[in-house]
């Protein structure tokens, strides 16, 4: 029986500054700092535990002498009441969204980071000199060879084979796009000009050189072998996916995380070998991309070849069959019933008349603007006014973004949104880190995706462990909480 | 994936070029909306696109990230 998928998004924004010096990573660390500063009760990170050069395939990478480019990047670094982790990665602000149980959740989580960039761009702003602003953006790529992530991670049953995984997966990383491409204007692929691409379907496919590997910043693998599963590793791993793009469609980050956490679990109930095996992964996450026609075939290792839509069209149809024989309880039933209708209809919409889609999927709203734009005012292709709407659809500025001007569906609850910018799911042990952040957050010394550490003011410090995803839920905990005014009060009853 | 394939083609009820030429007065209807729709998206992003919107986008550089 296939495990639940508990599952997270992190995003690392675009930054600018206008008006001031044009310095990312101290930027990023203003807005942080910024919005923490107006923002209650978050607490440092502690990352004594982090360690990324552990890989799934059971070695560790060969440290170097580079200088380590996140040491610099612990000057912003916290821990939200809504159970997220906002920090500074590279020079870029990234949001981890706190642990959900499903995609939906995913999505709520997902938004409400918009809105917390949003708010700190305003408190930043108010931090700069008159006429200076720092602008982000939820993209991933700056159109000039420099790409950043937006990543996913899922909850995989340690007992899965790691190749087994890989072999579930990839077919779909690769063709996933015709749905969950954010869409971008020329090209960047290594070796290629600009203007050999006018138009593809993903930020981020050019980046791509390798099919399975530990990299993230230089020679990315379409399968990411990172194994830091930040809970029990005797009895999880998570799944860190690197390939995808940052979306502004909520349908699009719905269908993203939903169907690649359906197929993890259909690969853990033993159905990978209803997945199809593709002959060059790298090669044809380029073409696919390459081609908004969808018409263009990839190999498939058997010596046939197909469309990404039928590849789409062949996964659906076993996670159809899954569906029927196991129901959809490691995703969630209902939200699984609803990734199932969206997935057919999505499909149905690209494969017969694609800009019926465009308030669904981000590359189809996108080049719907670009080619009316080129049409009204007659610019051609390598117009820098198309690169800018291809860049102000992801800018995160209200007043500016034009992803909201799109007529993109919505997905869930606005107030749901709003009301995830301060608080926590309440699902998965998010709740309990959330919860003490909030309520206990001057004891709260530090926190991680797998502890808290307490200071009750006297020697020695408490950390909780939390090795399980889904305890500290607020069916687990949530009465403790409500009932312990003190930190001390908490500690003493969790280890009565 | 073959028979996928073929069912796929052999279940598409007519193809594109038909319905294009025999359009009924629904798809008319829903041409006129989305072109409408886009009249006033072309009005909007006049409006709120950066008025040096390419030299904003010669100068956006970023690092490359993970």
């Amino acid at each position: 029986m296939a495990i639940a998928k508990v599952c997270g998004l992190e995003t690392e924004f675009g930054i600018v500054v206008r008006g001031a010096e044009n310095n990312p990573v101290t930027a990023s660390a203003l807005l942080i700092n910024a919005y923490v500063a107006e923002a209650m009760g978050s607490v440092g990170f502690d990352r004594e535990d982090e360690s990324p050069e552990v890989d799934a395939r059971g070695f560790r990478r060969a440290l170097t002498l580079e200088p380590d480019p996140e040491v610099e990047s612990m000057m912003a670094n916290a821990v939200l009441t809504n159970g997220s982790r906002y920090y500074v990665d590279h020079a870029h602000p990234e949001i981890s969204i706190p642990e959900v149980t499903d995609a939906l959740e995913a999505v709520i989580w997902d938004r409400a980071g918009e809105e917390i960039v949003r708010r700190s761009m305003l408190a930043a702003g108010r931090a700069l000199p008159d006429g200076a602003e720092i602008i982000v953006h939820k993209n991933n790529s700056d159109g000039k060879g420099h790409s950043y992530g937006c990543h996913e991670n899922y909850l995989v049953d340690r007992a899965l084979p790691f190749g087994r995984v890989v072999g579930g997966v990839m077919s779909h990383f690769v063709t996933r796009q015709v749905f969950c491409g954010a869409g971008k204007v020329g090209c960047e692929a290594p070796g290629r000009e600009p203007s050999d691409v006018e138009y593809q379907i993903s930020q981020r496919a050019d980046f791509f050189e390798e099919e399975v590997g530990l990299e993230t910043t230089v020679k990315r693998p379409i399968v990411n072998t990172r194994d830091e599963p930040h809970c029990d590793p005797e009895r999880y791993r998570r799944l860190h996916v690197i390939v995808g793009d940052a979306n502004m469609s909520e349908t699009a980050t719905f269908l993203k995380v939903a169907t690649t956490a359906l197929l993890l679990a259909m690969v853990e109930d033993g159905w990978w070998d209803r997945i199809p095996l593709l002959a060059n992964p790298v090669s044809a996450i380029r073409q696919v991309s390459h081609d908004p026609s969808l018409r263009a075939t990839i190999a498939l290792a058997d010596g046939r070849r197909a469309t990404a839509l039928e590849i789409q069209w062949g996964l659906l149809e076993a996670a159809r069959r899954y569906a029927g024989l196991h129901g959809l309880e490691p995703v969630g039933q209902a939200v699984g019933e609803l990734a199932l209708a969206q997935w057919e209809e999505v499909l149905t919409g690209l494969e017969h008349d694609p800009e019926s889609v465009a308030d669904r999927v981000d590359w189809v709203a996108k080049r719907r603007m670009l080619d009316a734009y080129s049409v009204r005012h007659g610019v051609g292709p390598g117009s820098d006014r198309l690169r800018a709407i291809d860049l102000q659809y992801h800018d995160l500025r209200p007043e500016r973004c034009l992803a909201d001007r799109a007529g993109l569906r919505r997905l869930v609850d606005p107030l749901a949104v709003e009301a995830a910018v301060l608080d926590p799911p309440t699902t998965t042990r998010a709740y309990f880190r959330g919860r003490c952040v909030g309520k206990y957050g001057r004891s709260v010394v530090s926190a991680n995706w797998d502890s808290i550490v307490f200071d009750l003011g006297h020697d020695p410090l408490r950390r909780v462990p939390m090795m399980e995803p889904l305890r500290g839920t607020r069916d687990h905990v949530g009465t403790v909480l409500d009932e312990s005014p003190t930190a001390a009060e908490l500690i003493r009853r969790l280890g009565s | 994936m073959a028979e996928r394939t073929q069912r796929q083609r052999a279940g598409r009820p007519e193809d594109e070029a038909t319905s294009d030429t025999a359009a009924s007065p629904g798809d008319v209807a829903e041409a006129r909306r989305r072109r409408e729709e886009l009249d006033d998206l072309l009005d909007e992003i006049d409006e709120v696109l950066e008025s040096n919107a390419e030299e904003f986008v010669k100068s956006y550089v970023q690092k490359g990230g993970q």
